[in-house]
């Protein structure tokens, strides 16, 4: 530990937030500038037979932007060239962009927006998983399938065949949700021929945005620009839809002439128009002996990718290497799809399919648990992954983890057996309307990205020293709330051993900072900030290879030594670049070996309440306990746990996208529910900290871990409480009335 | 904001007198507003109408509480800041202060008036169910005079109510129901989350017992019907029945599903409104035999 890892320092910049002085996207203005807005097409699924201007615009005044303005190519660079900037002439889901509108006066734009048409042939339409794996109608390639992945383990036939197993068959739902941000996503762009194309936004990943710009305008990468403004929230929500603003907002600018354009959503175009967490179907089949111990695992994970690939062929991966959780099992199979419907494109969302998959298997392992007689701590118990054991993609855990210890401590903080032995007393009792549960799960979430994914992305942060010896940290990573600028500050403090008042971290401009990869998959603080580390320590190295700095020295003596580089060699700055830590293996063809550097652990426990009147099932308390490695801010990484806990409450059982023909009806805060401070319990956190040895100061990931556990312990709850089984999240008083009417009709048949 | 605001048109007359007069000279020319809570909604989202608006709320004469010992007569603008924090209203009329506090957010508390829940005449208001279980009175105001109608027969249909051009709430009388005199209230408002929600259902109860039996009962519903309903089969279920006659239970279901008119919406479904009105029925109920 140093002098400020460890510590809860303030934030960078939380002063500048709560006093307001800052400037997000929609707060800037430039000279000049005028307004966009987005023209887009309101069915799933057609052709294009033209557009028609209602008279009595004056249509003269307006920048009108069409997919026969782009000068370069009209596709959205991810990782399959699927999704155009503004649809030419095939029309894929129901909030598609084809055309752009900007007027100096932004009132106008909405009403405007209204007098134009677009002509449609309708083509039939496909919304759900089973219809799309079906391929009646065939949207992508010949089968729907954007993506398929195998992992396989032992020999998962022969171990079903044994006679002295049970098998334990269920399937598994989820539904989208939205990531609610606070600030609604928008750019200000200005675009001209000759001079480049620059971009001021909201955004996580600026390189991603980078990477579409260049070819949308067949510029080199020294004519892009892309600067992060303060971000109001990602969760995931702003990593791949800013290209597609940015890409509208350059084109208004460029066919106006280089004038700023400004383009933001409201709450409206937001939530019906970007991408939310993926809807997912799980199938489990599982062979487990009579005492519980796992023999075969046999899982069907597919997610619905909507209409255009994006992101979805690696948030199935990080789905389908989580399927199996954090369970030893010498006999595994996964077959994972991700398949096209006409839904707007879903995307990354805090988790990244892990919370799909495990949602899936930890509800199944109360369903064996229950078939078997045997307790669902104990069932877990008996089968947790302990250092030395394999996972699903036969990855040897080298962790000196002990998650048993972590759901022991789980139980005992929740008051587990207590509580469950007063809770069906309580239930018994027929004038008592109000039914009480508990439920829990054990699970994991691998930091940074799978298998080889860190050496391809090659991340690179810089230090640059200033006068009077202050630092600033150079990194494409965005703080979007989470910390990065804190943590980074805290860990290049701590490495050049100087004050945390004198490191700051420059604002994310791709015109001055390197490549240090995207802001996801709780990489920043493991991966990046490691590199903040090295580049810090090399940065000390430097000073001392040139003789300036001795092996003790006061912030004046660094000061003086920065200042003396300076001079001699004009700019200090170094550089650091990605080491994948030894004996990390990854077989990227047959899925298999060490998907991830380290994991994350956690055994998390809800308790529910079911209004039997209402229907309604409210969490009561939460008990996290995880390991994350070392702390680097105390505060900040259980406002992390705290946050992601209270998300997944959303998605248990409170947010419900209701679909329309592949469009978002309730797309208000209004109607699409997400709960407030009086629908979350309070979340008591705990920390078992294990060292990783290659993170900074041992740190691990842990922005998606808390949003992985809590759906499955909240359902599992609310079926210890009432007695029947959901299967879906979320679970809505509507889906738990229709539960209970359907499980009290069934059994009124059976005994009648 | 997707309405242009140079589309609309609204005045702010600084008396009664000269809002009333307006009303009469230009008749079914001016949209009155007084909170502004749900207008504003439809505005930021572009479907406001556009046209000529009447800004009622700073009318003095339209404010404020009175009591007497009957009744609390609430002003068309008081807003459900006032009427939550109210003390007589939250001894004698806890139905009232309990929707103010479960209406909005403190902001909307803070403008929404209980003149403009009514006129706005959604199905889905938290108030007008329990005017209903109270049975209140309204008093309507226009340049011709005024006039006073029972508030259970007001709403005539969706968004459709017994108000006539030119014609504004002036305010609404509620007698005084206290505990001492026999009388038990019941309210009920499911959201899907436990505070600035949308009711999926409302419901709001009010009855006087008497030596073992039900003397008087009034019931209203929210958000089962095209209008706040009336629920007159649970109503008559429960007149002057004895709470310990076995069969009331299954009489008090019936009638509740018998009378709702529940539809499916974004909000929620028919089939679930109907079962949670039946629900709540029958927990009025066991509420009057644990108050009896």
């Amino acid at each position: 530990m140093g002098k400020y890892v460890g510590q809860s320092v303030p934030r960078k910049e939380g002063v500048d937030k709560v006093t307001g002085r800052s400037l997000y996207v929609d707060d800037i203005v430039l000279d000049g500038m005028i307004h966009g807005i987005t023209v887009r097409s309101s069915v799933p699924r057609g052709k294009i037979l033209g557009v028609r201007f209602d008279p009595g615009v004056p249509w003269d005044e307006f920048v009108i932007v069409t997919a026969k303005d782009i000068p370069g190519r009209n596709v959205v660079a991810m990782l399959i060239e699927d999704q155009p900037f503004l649809a030419d002439d095939v029309i894929r889901h129901p909030d598609e962009p084809v055309l752009l509108l900007a007027h100096p006066d932004k009132h106008v734009l909405a009403e405007a927006r209204e007098h134009v048409h677009i002509d449609v042939e309708p083509l039939p339409a496909v919304f759900a998983i089973e219809d799309a794996l079906r391929a009646d109608t065939v949207l992508f390639g010949d089968d729907n399938v954007f993506k398929r992945f195998d992992v396989s383990k032992g020999d998962v036939d022969a171990a079903f065949a044994r006679d002295d197993v049970v098998i334990v068959e269920g399937t598994y739902e989820t539904g989208a949700q939205e990531q609610m941000y606070i600030e609604p996503m928008g750019m200000i762009a200005v675009a001209a021929p000759g001079q480049g194309v620059t971009v001021w936004g909201s955004l996580q990943c600026p390189y991603y945005v980078h990477k579409a710009l260049k070819p949308l305008f067949d510029l080199p990468a020294e004519q892009v620009r892309v600067v992060q403004t303060v971000t109001g929230g990602g969760f995931g929500g702003k990593e791949e839809y800013p290209s597609i603003i940015a890409g509208h907002a350059a084109l208004l600018s460029w066919k106006a002439g280089g004038v700023p354009v400004k383009l933001i959503y409201d709450r409206a175009e937001d939530l019906a128009a970007t991408t939310k967490r993926h809807p997912s179907r799980t199938r489990h089949r599982t062979a487990v002996t009579r005492d519980g111990e796992l023999v075969a695992m046999d899982v069907d994970f597919a997610l619905d990718g909507g209409a255009y690939a994006t992101l979805s062929a690696v948030v199935l991966s990080r789905g389908t290497i989580h399927a199996c959780g954090p369970y030893r099992c010498p006999n595994a199979r996964v077959v994972a799809r991700a398949v096209a419907t006409n839904h707007p494109p879903h995307g990354a969302f805090r988790g990244f399919g892990a919370p799909q998959s495990i949602f899936g298997l930890e509800r199944h392992m109360d369903k064996i648990a229950r078939t078997l007689g045997i307790a669902p701590e104990e069932l877990r118990r008996r089968n947790l992954l302990a250092t030395g054991d394999t996972t699903a993609t036969s990855q040897v855990i080298e962790e000196a983890i002990d998650l048993g210890a972590m759901l022991d401590d789980a139980l005992s903080q929740a008051g587990w057996a207590e509580k469950k032995a007063a809770f069906a007393a309580h239930n018994a009792d027929p004038a008592n309307t109000v039914k009480k549960g508990m439920g829990l799960a054990t699970f994991f979430h691998g930091s940074g990205f799978t298998g080889s994914g860190e050496v391809y992305l090659a991340s690179v942060v810089g230090i640059e020293a200033g006068p009077g010896g202050r630092c600033t940290v150079l990194a494409a990573s965005t703080e979007i709330g989470q910390g990065t600028n804190t943590i980074f500050s805290q860990i290049a403090a701590d490495a050049l051993r100087l004050p945390y008042e004198l490191v700051e971290v420059a604002q994310p401009d791709t015109a001055r900072v390197p490549d240090s990869g995207p802001t996801v998959a709780s990489r920043t603080t493991m991966v990046v900030g490691r590199l903040v580390q090295d580049a810090a320590e090399s940065l000390i190295h430097t000073l001392r290879d040139a003789g300036l700095l001795g092996a003790d020295y006061s912030a004046e003596q660094f000061a003086a030594a920065v200042d003396a580089y300076r001079e001699r060699f004009g700019t200090l700055r170094v550089y650091s670049k990605y080491k994948q830590p030894p004996g990390i293996v990854w077989d990227d063809k047959h899925y298999r070996g060490a998907a991830y550097a380290a994991y994350g652990w956690a055994a998390y426990i809800a308790e529910v309440e079911v209004d039997t009147l209402t229907y309604a099932a409210r969490v009561t308390d939460f008990v996290a306990v995880q390991d994350i490695g070392t702390l680097i801010n105390p505060l900040l990484a259980a406002g992390q746990v705290e946050g992601g806990v209270a998300q997944a409450i959303g998605w248990a059982v409170y947010e419900g996208v209701d679909w329309r023909d592949g469009h978002m009806a309730n797309n208000q805060m209004t109607n699409y529910i997400i709960p407030t401070a009086a629908d979350v319990p309070p979340i008591r956190v705990y920390f078992h900290s294990v060292p990783f040895k290659y993170g900074p100061s041992g740190a691990k990931g842990v922005g998606e871990l808390p949003m992985d556990g809590p759906a499955p312990a909240i359902l599992n709850a609310i079926e210890d409480a009432i007695g029947v089984s959901l299967n879906r999240a979320p679970a809505l008083p509507e889906d738990i009335m229709e539960a209970m009417l359907a499980a009290s009709s069934q059994s009124e048949a059976h005994h009648g | 904001m997707r309405a242009n605001v140079a589309s609309y048109d609204v005045v702010a007359p600084e008396t009664l007198a000269e809002a009333l007069t307006l009303l009469a000279d230009e008749p079914g020319v001016w949209t009155p507003m007084a909170g502004g809570t749900d207008l504003m909604v439809l505005f930021e989202a572009g479907k406001l109408p556009t046209g000529r608006y009447l800004s009622i709320h700073g009318l003095p004469e339209l404010r404020g509480i009175t009591v007497d010992d009957d009744a609390v007569t609430i002003g068309a603008l008081t807003t459900y800041s006032e009427i939550r924090d109210h003390a007589v209203i939250n001894a004698d009329l806890p139905m009232l202060a309990q929707a103010a506090r479960e209406t909005g957010a403190l902001a909307i508390q803070n403008r929404g008036t209980l003149g403009g829940n009514i006129a706005n005449a959604s199905p889905a208001a938290d108030s007008p169910p329990a005017l209903v279980a109270y049975g209140a009175e309204l008093t309507l105001v226009s340049a011709a005079g005024t006039r006073t109608v029972p508030y259970r027969g007001f709403h005539t249909g969706y968004k459709q109510m017994d108000l006539r051009p030119g014609e504004l709430i002036h305010s609404i009388r509620v007698p005084r129901r206290p505990a001492s005199e026999g009388w038990v209230h019941f309210y009920r408002k499911v959201g899907t989350r436990a505070y600035q929600a949308i009711s999926k259902v409302c419901f709001a109860a009010c009855a006087r017992l008497s030596d073992g039996g039900v003397a008087e009962v009034r019931v209203g519903f929210g958000s089962v019907a095209p209008t706040v309903l009336i629920a007159s089969a649970l109503e008559a279920a429960l007149t002057g029945a004895r709470l310990d006659d076995a069969g009331l239970e299954a009489a008090v279901a019936a009638a509740a599903r018998h009378e709702v008119a529940a539809i499916d919406d974004i909000r929620s479904t028919a089939r679930y409104r109907t079962q949670v009105s039946e629900n709540l029925a029958v927990a009025f109920l066991h509420a009057l035999r644990a108050g009896g």
